[in-house]
């Protein structure tokens, strides 16, 4: 197997449960808060955690712009749930928030509800011959996508798990459930290249 | 689809770690809290500083003032219940509270009694001064663990005792065989199972926050040090003298808390800080910590 560095966003969110699950697959993890931190690795992760949060530390500390250009130079990427927010073009909701616009979508954040309507749930994936074990958490859909975004999953007929190139994003938190078959995909992309 | 269940529950403080959740009195302070990167804010109705002065008895917020908070924010939004009232929880359920805090900080509905959270479809967080309590919190159903570190004093002691507490509850677990764990059963009084899993683990089984007497971005910084998933800030931000200011400087400490040049970049210029109050010199019964078991 070579050996593969995976960086995870640790602005804020659940960084250790996603840097624990790419351990557990064999991978190396940086934890990234710095611009520097973003150069020597060939995989990012933007973890579940709050949106705004971790936008408007990213933008604070610099960190916008060395996102979009690594991630659009296909820097292989995953995003969950506050990731995937912060991953797409726009929310339907509000326009102030920080977002890097490398995901062709739009998201509704808490669109499945509060807290007290967040769910567990069994969800096909295409490409996977099993379901998937959904923990979504005041949980995102995707409410636009644009050309070239692959619809991977969907919950009551909202986009939960998409794909654009390089970039995975879902709704949902994988690194809750002890599945490693995304972490696994987005392995897959750095090694295929 | 199954909802309301435990890993909902702890998950929600998942996403919370390393952030900040700040206490607001009205929608206009939660939304100053929400631009400065709260990752939730806690709805009550006086911060604890002003409980501690005004004194008399102290309760869930008014319904209307929490539901401003949570139509004002994007953010989750917690409120406080007092200890044992799970009338005061159940109408913070049924406004869209993100997560309840059976609250020391409130004065007490029940001396004998905390809620049973486990009837709740919303996520609790309680406070707790070492492993014992915090095990019993967690069996009552609690899904996120905060210390009670001493409210309304700026003095961060109690939080740095409750939290060294806590880890040297743990540490001691770890080096026990199962016949000594029945005996440090009985002496935390806190359920078996629960003690197990920690031994094994070396860690709670849900996310634990500083709570009580954080009043600066080093206050903050310290706790993450001390292994703290995340911090509350109570009267440390809205009794300061610039309070976007030091909300903001206290979360981007706790993201950088192992940055000492980072700290002291965002302490600079940030005004007043709460006036704080020497833990001796509060009588016993103002003592807000040792209120519930």
């Amino acid at each position: 197997m070579t050996f593969v560095s995976v960086g995870v966003l640790a602005l804020q969110g659940d960084f250790r449960e996603h840097a624990a699950a790419l351990e557990r697959l064999g991978a190396e993890t940086t934890l990234v808060r710095t611009v520097a931190d973003l150069m020597s690795i060939d995989a990012l992760v933007i973890p579940g955690g709050e949106s705004t949060t971790i936008g408007k530390l990213a933008d604070w500390n610099g960190l916008v712009g060395p996102l979009r250009q690594r991630i659009g130079e296909g820097l292989p990427t995953m995003g969950t749930c506050a990731g995937m927010i912060f991953l797409a073009g726009a929310t339907a909701e509000r326009s102030d928030q920080v977002q890097l616009g490398v995901l062709d979508v739009v998201v509704r954040r808490n669109a499945f509800g509060r807290q007290v309507d967040s769910f567990e749930a069994e969800i096909s994936v295409d490409g996977l011959s099993d379901p998937v074990h959904g923990v979504f958490i005041r949980a995102p859909w995707i409410e636009k996508i644009g050309d070239g975004v692959d619809v991977l999953a969907e919950v009551e007929g909202h986009p939960v798990l998409v794909r654009q190139g390089s970039i995975i994003a879902t709704s949902f938190h994988p690194e809750l459930t002890g599945d490693a078959r995304l972490h696994t995909l987005l392995l897959d992309m750095v090694r295929e290249g | 689809m199954d909802q309301g269940t435990v890993r909902v529950k702890r998950g929600l403080a998942e996403m919370l770690k390393g952030g900040v959740i700040m206490d607001v009195t009205n929608a206009e302070q939660a939304r100053i809290a929400e631009e400065a990167g709260a990752v939730s804010v806690m709805a009550l109705e006086r911060v604890p500083a002003d409980i501690r002065r005004d004194g008399g008895v102290a309760r869930m917020a008014d319904p209307t003032r929490v539901e401003e908070i949570v139509a004002a924010v994007s953010i989750p939004v917690m409120a406080k219940a007092r200890i044992g009232h799970f009338v005061e929880a159940q109408v913070l359920e049924t406004l869209g509270v993100d997560y309840i805090d059976e609250s020391e900080v409130l004065t007490p509905a029940d001396e004998a009694y905390h809620i049973d959270k486990w009837q709740f479809t919303v996520p609790f967080v309680c406070g707790a001064r070492n492993l014992g309590e915090a095990l019993r919190r967690i069996g009552e159903g609690a899904a996120m663990i905060r210390t009670k570190g001493e409210p309304g004093t700026g003095n961060v002691v109690e939080a740095v005792r409750h939290m060294r507490t806590m880890n040297d509850g743990i540490r001691r677990l770890q080096n026990l065989d199962e016949a000594q764990l029945m005996s440090e059963t009985r002496d935390l009084g806190a359920p078996h199972a629960l003690i197990r899993e920690v031994a094994e683990t070396g860690a709670l089984p849900v996310v634990n926050f500083a709570a009580g007497g954080i009043a600066t971005p080093s206050d903050a910084a310290l706790m993450m040090q001390l292994g703290c998933d995340g911090v509350f800030v109570g009267s440390g931000v809205f009794k300061s003298g610039d309070p976007a200011q030091r909300a903001r400087a206290i979360v981007e400490a706790v993201t950088y808390f192992e940055d000492p040049q980072i700290v002291a970049k965002v302490s600079r210029g940030l005004g007043e800080a709460m006036v704080g109050i020497e833990i001796d010199k509060l009588p016993d019964e103002e003592r807000m910590q040792e209120r519930g078991w």
